[in-house]
């Protein structure tokens, strides 16, 4: 690991100030950042650590929604009473992710920016072309293995998989990422990779993730997050889905659903197509069935990750009727 | 760029210290290159096995993804400030006594992890203690006596 220069930042302000210079970056928790300077990956010149700032890792909890300080601990946030009664799919998908020690140390506004565990990306030594860390130099992934890369959302220039679990659960209920003033929902936060790989997220130098609010609403109250992966714990998704499900006064016909996929996109997927084909209809297994294969129109696969095209809509559709069964 | 070196403020088991240090040394590397503190283990050294996790103001991390400077003025906890007064922590002596080790590399990490899950009251079950001890890999396969030694140690704590 190269060494930098560490800072520490007295306010909110003087981190983003400091990030806005050439070779700087922001660390909180540290899980992506310090493993990939590990790597090889991160070479920046100067670190402005924001983990000794006060007041950030507040978590609050009320009629319109939740609001998440950006240092909120992953592991405090999945333990949080009022987060797992409003927003079960949320601390699903947190409680699943990574492991305890990692949840203990990676923040909500950290995760938001981690990066890919396309394994070209993170091994620049053994495999040079890589467009997303050197934009023009090519993809290495395009013709090699694939089995843990994307099938929705890729590009010519790449197709490394988005891994996290949070922000598919956020994306599905409309959540928003606050950059001090600025806002800006968690969909348009991620971008896709098209020409610009590098180019991940919707944020600028100078900006800093400062919360995260989740709106309110009866599907994100009834809600889960299923994780499909090899191995049973501590593995990223090879398919998952969060859904939230609102039905009418009957119980049976769908008034409102969500429904986003993690493990097989480029960015956070939400499945319109699913949710509106099912909206106003008797939740019934055929139907759920048909509609869920909507959630993966387009999926392009190369080659060992065709398995994702045939996964992602089982998944989608187990996740859907497990919430339809409570009813 | 020029090598330059900040001093880090460290409380270890209760032990104050000033180090010299460059700003990319990891705690691991401080505790174990710097402090002679041996006993959390180098696995991985990318958050990926476990076998470096201490305690930082008595939560599990990884002491691998942690530089030094961000446990400045936090309390940090290593194996070797487990036990009291000659006497092992009822975890330790739990892994002794279940057989829950082989080669031993993983186990300050394991016993480490495991305190924290039994006070997190993430050990209410084997299939809880699986889930929530995962992030601690045992490449002898140690996994069963390892569940059986927090599951006594849990039982041992809370009565």
């Amino acid at each position: 690991m190269r060494d930098f220069s560490y800072l520490r930042a007295g306010s909110v302000e003087a981190a983003r100030q400091a990030a806005a210079l050439p070779g700087t970056m922001i660390l909180a928790g540290g899980t992506t950042l310090i493993d990939l300077a590990k790597c090889g990956v991160a070479e920046p010149d100067s670190l402005v650590d924001i983990t000794h700032l006060k007041g950030l890792d507040k978590i609050e909890v009320s009629a319109r929604g939740a609001t998440i300080g950006a240092l909120a601990k992953m592991g405090h946030v999945a333990d949080h009473a009022d987060i797992k009664r409003h927003f079960p799919a949320v601390s699903e998908a947190l409680w699943q992710a990574a492991s305890a020690q990692i949840r203990n140390m990676a923040t909500i506004g950290g995760n938001l920016m981690q990066r890919t565990r396309c394994p070209y990306f993170r091994d620049p030594a053994n495999f040079p072309a890589c467009n997303k860390r050197e934009p023009g130099s090519g993809c290495s992934a395009i013709g090699g293995v694939t089995r843990g890369h994307a099938v929705l959302g890729t590009s010519d220039a790449c197709i490394a998989m988005y891994p996290g679990d949070l922000a598919t659960a956020l994306i599905a209920f409309d959540a928003i990422v606050h950059l001090g003033e600025r806002q800006v929902s968690v969909d348009d936060f991620f971008l896709l990779p098209g020409a610009t790989p590098d180019k991940e997220h919707a944020i600028e130098p100078g900006e800093m993730i400062t919360a995260i609010e989740i709106p309110d609403s009866a599907a994100a109250r009834r809600s889960t997050y299923l994780k499909i992966r090899d191995r049973q714990s501590y593995e990223f998704a090879a398919a998952s889905a969060a859904v939230g499900i609102e039905f009418e006064a009957d119980g049976r016909t769908i008034r409102d659903l969500r429904v986003a996929l993690g493990g097989v996109a480029t960015k956070p997927w939400r499945a319109r197509a699913v949710e509106e084909a099912l909206k106003g209809k008797v939740l019934e297994p055929d139907a759920v069935r048909a509609a869920s294969l909507l959630a993966v129109e387009g999926a392009v696969d190369n080659g060992a990750n065709h398995y994702k095209i045939e996964l992602a809509p089982r998944v989608v559709a187990r996740a859907i009727l497990k919430m339809g069964e409570t009813a | 760029m020029t090598k330059t070196t900040i001093p880090v403020h460290l409380d270890i088991n209760g032990d104050r210290h000033t180090l010299q240090l460059e700003p990319r040394v990891t705690l691991l590397d401080a505790l174990r290159d710097r402090l002679g503190l041996t006993g959390t283990k180098k696995g991985c050294d990318h958050g990926q096995c476990g076998a470096c996790t201490v305690h930082v103001d008595g939560e599990r991390v990884l002491a691998c993804l942690t530089l030094a400077a961000q446990a400045e003025g936090r309390t940090v906890t290593t194996i070797e400030g487990l036990a009291r007064e000659g006497e092992l922590h009822p975890v330790q002596a739990a892994f002794l006594e279940q057989d829950a080790f082989q080669c031993g590399y993983c186990t300050p990490g394991q016993i480490m992890s495991a305190v924290a899950c039994i006070r997190e009251g993430h050990a209410g079950s084997d299939e809880e203690i699986r889930e929530y001890m995962a992030g601690n890999l045992c490449r002898c396969g140690a996994y069963p006596h390892i569940v059986a030694a927090v599951r006594q140690a849990a039982l041992e704590v809370q009565s």
